[in-house]
């Protein structure tokens, strides 16, 4: 029982050590560490590696709980005495140091904002059960205009000043011997045969809006298709502030049964809520495009003001954004479906001319430049300017 | 279309606001690009009476007046009209005023007598070309009234996009209906003052190609382009100016007045739609005007002077000699109304709207008659404007009708479009009763008979409407009437769509994400440009020259981003672009389109930062090289990349080349840094799932192995023989460091390996290491003649 005693005093006699640790400064502290829970002659370590084991069974339990205690209280007294004093190493060294000077670093890189803008009007219409489509950008005249119900020497084509492309049309030599052959051809005869060129496929072009898409999913697959089509568009238009030859466009399509012109309402108005906030105001007017009947263009209030009118708006407090309609029937016929049985919705819109207004970017060509400074200006969080140049 | 609110008025019996028919007509289909006030400049000038007029004392031809304007002191007016007469009105601009010609008008001395103000005239006004002298004003009106509430000037123009499919709001007319219906009133067309009460009654119908109407020949020898044909020939007019209201409604959409006949054409034309000419009688030959084919290699000098080249696919009007019209596009000189002008032929007809848009084309010209033909003008209207035509010239030129005659070979009657209702209410998501539907038919000019047996209703659309040919288009009209922001906006439930996102697309995004990750910026480039490849394709109708191919890479358009950079003083950039590149060689002779991604590096590795001195190191071949397998992981993970004589290329699992990176020629400005660019076609194949594999939890050991490489071993082959002869125990095998000196010898060098060993199930032994390090020696030694280097 003394030497039980001992034991115990020996412990006691560590722990005493134990309050003095807050006080102790960096060398000391090791020294001390050394003294106590060095591997080799810690006093600790050795009662515990040399006397602990030669105890009766009673005492051996007993001081050895008390013992292990004692060894964890130690290690977190050192561990919160070495934090401190770190701590206050750092604080020390900081009081030393200019934290206004830059931190370094790294290159961000960003997506195009326009891309962003397709993005975020992807995810959008994605919630409402619509999947992505893209196709070809060189097509031919009876995807671009023959399928979606563009009559042959229509002005509506005035509306789509297209780039053909140099490739020989198949049918063409064949066209221009019966032409000779007939003499002068009536009307009705023309139209026939251009339509039945267009049906041939007729001549290539480069697309003037993303609709042949639509055509190309409706003759893949059966309804119900949701799909929205981003893509990029020609047009013969000189490149200014305002006009780029080439340039974004994103499409939608939705036919089913039981598809209506209320439907189309409902899906646009939501859209229009998620893409401009919660308090957009829409607004539908009735328009005109030949693969949609009824048409429509929506209108949101002006983001800007609000709907009270102001140079942005050009004063009228509205924004067109988008042009729909209901799907042609004859389009869907070209497709070969039933147009009794389906019905659909169609939109088209510029993501372009959105994140123009977006971002307050005056002329289109900053979006086809290339300058890093420009595009910086997009990345997340948004990039410092590129850097001048140095050397 | 040009828009006359005051001549809407006239229609609609009503005043009308402009910013309301904005609106209005918005909300119906039309909307309106812009409101431009008319005649802005004279809102200042009021009306003066002059009280008193007395001789200038220093000058014979001026008269000093004493002006009432309605401000209580009489004004010293000095004025040199000679029909300047007291107790008579005229316009009168004070001191201040800004007149339309740009003259501000100050007090001064004239000959040595004050003037303050002046009374103008109607060219001082900008109201007519007459300086005879000041405009006399027969009003009950005070003085000082503004002059815009006294003449019936005051207008504004409202400027309507009119779609492709709505002709008849190319008339003032069919504005007016649209108007009437949303005002719930009615309209009719406008009196013309001084108008007969007996005008020109019935048309004289012949079935028939050709007649005589008043010993003139008339018809149409080609019927497919002239479907119909109407001539009223009229006698012992007396051709002058238009009366002020004629003129100033034409003006007031932007039409010059010319003579009270070409005036009269033209206002039935922006009125009811329907394109006129009138041919000078005396000038005809045979007499005759026929429309027929023209024969190719024929000529005519147009109304506008040039001499235009005809083809035999255009329908052309002629007299018995020569040709006196492009049919339904312009007219000719050698018939032309002059001042000489008594007898008139006045025709109206039809022309067939893809033949006049194809000669119009041809001929390079578009006229307000071509735009009205090809979009279709009212096939029954004709002798409607043929009678409004003869009133406002019996009204403003005099003569007589002689004689009037309709030949149109073909009669035929309006369209009859059958409508369900039970398709209305699928279409639009609204069951609409009948008698609304009936009501917004009848208010767009249909006639609809409604049998209750019948789920049908039968429409008989009328001629104006070239658009309402099928039961949809009639759909629409009910759909725009009933208002779009009538219908509801609630989503109903739906079925998502069957199709899924290409894979393609799924790895453009994989692609951007993961080069934005790297630091780059997308980019946008033109896909129109010079000519980059021999198989590049060419455009048929290019913008210009240098627009005039399709590109079939986008590296160039990155490197010409790179320029654009540079000219503005900007070293560091890293750009990409995933796009479409093509070219010729597809099947059927269709282009072969393929979606590729490019990318540029140049400049600075990182941001500079003032630890490292402010500046950071270039990008170089390795950044390339990284950058490159990043690409080619993204675009086509079962592709390898491999080197080639200039840098290095991808090739799919077929051995294709499909991508390429290396250092670019492009030579940069002294202050810029080299340029390394790389190009990848992307594959719609995506790649495996991730599957786990456990992380390690035995401990790591390494060894550096340095290594003495002769000429021609390459570091990849020294990795692979480290690997395969180290044995399983091998982890991995890293370049450390590469020495290179003279006293190693030309191309000579020592490539420090570092070498890693795990055991996946234990600690690993210090001897296993040293066994299997000792085979690597060995195994590079015989196989690369490489031998450890020692200190």
């Amino acid at each position: 029982m003394a030497d039980h005693a001992d034991h115990s005093q020996e412990l006691a006699a560590i722990a005493a050590r134990l309050p003095a640790l807050a006080a102790l400064d960096g060398p000391a502290l090791e020294a001390e560490y050394v003294a106590l829970l060095g591997r080799k002659q810690g006093r600790l370590t050795e009662f515990l590696k040399t006397v602990l084991p030669g105890l009766p069974g009673d005492a051996k339990r007993t001081v050895g709980a008390r013992a292990n205690e004692l060894r964890g209280e130690l290690e977190a007294a050192f561990a919160a005495r070495r934090a401190a004093l770190a701590e206050a190493a750092d604080a020390r060294a900081a009081r030393g140091t200019d934290l206004t000077m830059p931190g370094r670093e790294r290159w961000r890189g960003g997506v195009h904002p326009v891309t962003q803008v397709v993005e975020e009007i992807v995810a959008i219409f994605r919630g409402l059960g619509f999947a992505r489509a893209t196709g070809p950008e060189v097509e031919t005249e009876w995807y671009n205009f023959g399928a979606l119900n563009f009559p042959p020497d229509h002005p509506a084509m005035d509306m789509h000043d297209t780039l053909y492309l140099d490739i020989p049309d198949r049918r063409a030599g064949e066209d221009r011997r019966r032409n000779r052959t007939s003499g002068i051809e009536e009307p009705h005869e023309r139209r026939d045969r251009v339509e039945r060129r267009m049906r041939d496929q007729g001549r290539w072009l480069l697309r003037t809006h993303t609709s042949p898409v639509q055509v190309r999913v409706l003759q893949q697959d059966p309804p119900p298709i949701r799909v929205v089509i981003p893509g990029w568009v020609y047009r013969k238009d000189p490149f200014d502030a305002s006009h780029a030859p080439v340039f974004s466009q994103i499409e939608g399509l939705v036919v089913d049964e039981g598809i209506s012109f209320v439907d189309l309402k409902a899906t646009l108005s939501h859209f229009a809520r998620e893409f401009f906030g919660a308090k957009t105001v829409v607004r539908f007017r009735p328009s005109f495009f030949p693969f949609t009947e009824p048409s429509a263009e929506m209108d949101v209030s002006c983001g800007v003001c609000g709907g009270g009118g102001c140079p942005a708006c050009k004063g009228t407090g509205w924004m067109e954004i988008l042009g729909a309609g209901m799907v042609h029937p004859t389009v869907l016929e070209n497709c070969g479906l039933d147009a009794e049985r389906y019905t659909g919705f169609a939109f088209g819109m510029g993501p372009g001319r959105i994140a123009m207004n977006r971002f307050g970017i005056t002329d289109i060509r900053l979006l086809y430049e290339s300058d890093m400074r420009f595009l910086s200006q997009f990345a997340e969080p948004p990039g410092r300017p590129a850097a001048e140049p140095s050397r | 279309m040009n828009v006359s609110r005051r001549w809407l008025e006239g229609f609609l019996r009503r005043d009308l606001d402009p910013q309301d028919l904005v609106r209005r007509l918005a909300m119906l289909g039309a909307p309106v690009d812009a409101v431009e006030p008319l005649h802005p400049g004279l809102d200042q000038i009021v009306i003066g009476q002059v009280e008193a007029v007395a001789p200038h004392p220093n000058a014979d031809r001026l008269r000093v007046c004493m002006v009432n304007d309605g401000q209580g002191e009489l004004r010293h007016v000095v004025c040199g009209a000679p029909n300047v007469t007291a107790g008579k009105k005229y316009p009168f601009a004070r001191v201040g005023v800004t007149l339309p010609g740009g003259i501000t008008l100050e007090r001064r001395k004239i000959r040595g007598e004050l003037s303050e103000g002046m009374l103008c005239s109607a060219r001082e006004l900008g109201l007519g070309q007459e300086h005879d002298g000041i405009l006399e004003l027969p009003t009950e009106a005070a003085p000082g009234t503004a002059l815009l509430a006294v003449l019936p000037i005051a207008d504004e123009r409202l400027v309507v996009d009119v779609t492709p499919n709505r002709p008849d709001l190319l008339g003032h007319k069919g504005v007016a209906r649209e108007l009437a219906w949303s005002f719930g009133g009615s309209f009719r067309l406008p009196e013309i003052p001084g108008a007969p009460a007996a005008g020109l009654g019935t048309l004289r119908r012949v079935e028939e190609f050709r007649t005589v109407v008043g010993g003139v020949t008339v018809g149409t020898d080609d019927p497919a382009g002239c479907l119909r044909f109407t001539a009223v020939v009229i006698r012992g007019v007396k051709v002058g100016p238009s009366p002020r209201w004629l003129a100033e409604r034409l003006e007031a959409v932007g039409a010059r007045s010319i003579n009270n006949v070409v005036d009269a054409t033209n206002y039935v034309m922006l009125e009811l739609n329907h394109p006129m000419h009138a041919y000078d009688l005396a000038r005809l030959r045979g007499p005759a005007v026929v429309a027929r084919r023209a024969h190719a290699g024929e000529t005519v000098t147009t109304l506008d002077g040039s001499v235009r080249t005809l083809t035999a696919d255009m329908t052309v009007i002629a007299d018995a000699e020569r040709v006196i019209g492009v049919g339904g596009v312009m007219g000719a000189e050698n018939t032309e109304v002059s001042a000489e002008t008594t007898d008139l032929v006045v025709e109206c007809a039809c022309f067939d709207p893809s033949r006049t848009r194809r000669a119009r084309r041809a001929l390079g010209m578009s006229t307000d008659a071509s735009y009205r033909f090809e979009r279709g003008v009212d096939l029954w209207g004709l002798p409607d404007a043929q009678r409004r035509c003869a009133a406002l010239i019996l009204a403003t030129a005099g003569g007589s009708i002689e004689d009037a005659v309709d030949v149109w070979p073909e009669p035929a009657h309006p369209p009859r479009v059958f409508l369900r209702t039970a398709r209305v209410a699928q279409l639009l998501g609204a069951a609409l009763p009948v008698p609304a539907i009936e009501k917004y038919l009848v208010a767009i000019g249909c006639t609809v008979l409604n049998k209750p047996d019948d789920a049908r209703l039968a429409v008989d659309v009328p001629g104006w409407r070239p658009d309402l040919r099928t039961e949809i288009d009639l759909i629409e009209e009910i759909a725009r009437l009933h208002g779009y922001d009538n219908f509801p906006t609630g989503l109903h439930p739906y079925r998502v769509g069957r199709l899924a996102d290409q894979p393609l697309d799924q790895v453009i995004t994989r692609v951007r994400n993961g080069l934005v990750a790297q630091g780059l910026h997308e980019a946008a480039t033109m896909s129109l440009g010079p000519a980059d490849s021999p198989a590049a394709l060419k455009l048929l109708n290019p913008l210009s020259s240098e627009e005039a191919w399709l590109r079939e890479a986008l590296l160039p358009s990155l490197l010409r981003g790179v320029e654009t950079n540079w000219s503005r003083q900007v070293r560091e950039v890293r750009l990409f672009e995933v796009g479409a590149g093509f070219a010729r060689g597809g099947a059927d002779g269709r282009p072969v389109e393929t979606t590729r991604v490019a990318a540029v590096l140049t400049g600075a590795r990182a941001p500079a930062h003032w630890t490292e001195g402010g500046a950071a190191p270039d990008f170089d071949l390795w950044d390339l090289k990284s950058l490159f397998e990043v690409a080619v992981a993204l675009a086509n993970p079962s592709a390898e990349v491999h080197l080639d004589a200039s840098g290095w290329v991808a090739r799919d699992a077929a051995g294709r080349e499909i991508g390429h990176a290396r250092r670019m020629t492009l030579p940069p400005p002294p202050w810029a840094a080299p340029v390394f660019g790389l190009e990848v076609e992307l594959s719609p194949a995506l790649p495996a799932p991730v599957r786990y594999t456990s992380v390690p939890t035995t401990p790591l050991s390494w060894r550096d192995l340095n290594l003495l490489l002769g000429p021609g071993v390459p570091a990849r082959e020294v990795i692979r023989v480290l690997r395969s002869a180290g044995g399983p125990l091998v982890e991995g095998v890293e370049v450390v460091s590469e020495f290179r000196s003279e006293q190693l010898g030309p191309e000579r060098r020592a490539v420090q390996f570092r070498v890693t060993f795990r055991a996946p199930d234990r600690t690993i032994r210090d001897e296993e290491v040293d066994q299997s390090v000792a085979r690597m020696l060995k195994a590079v030694e015989r196989q690369l003649d490489a031998k450890l280097r020692t200190a």
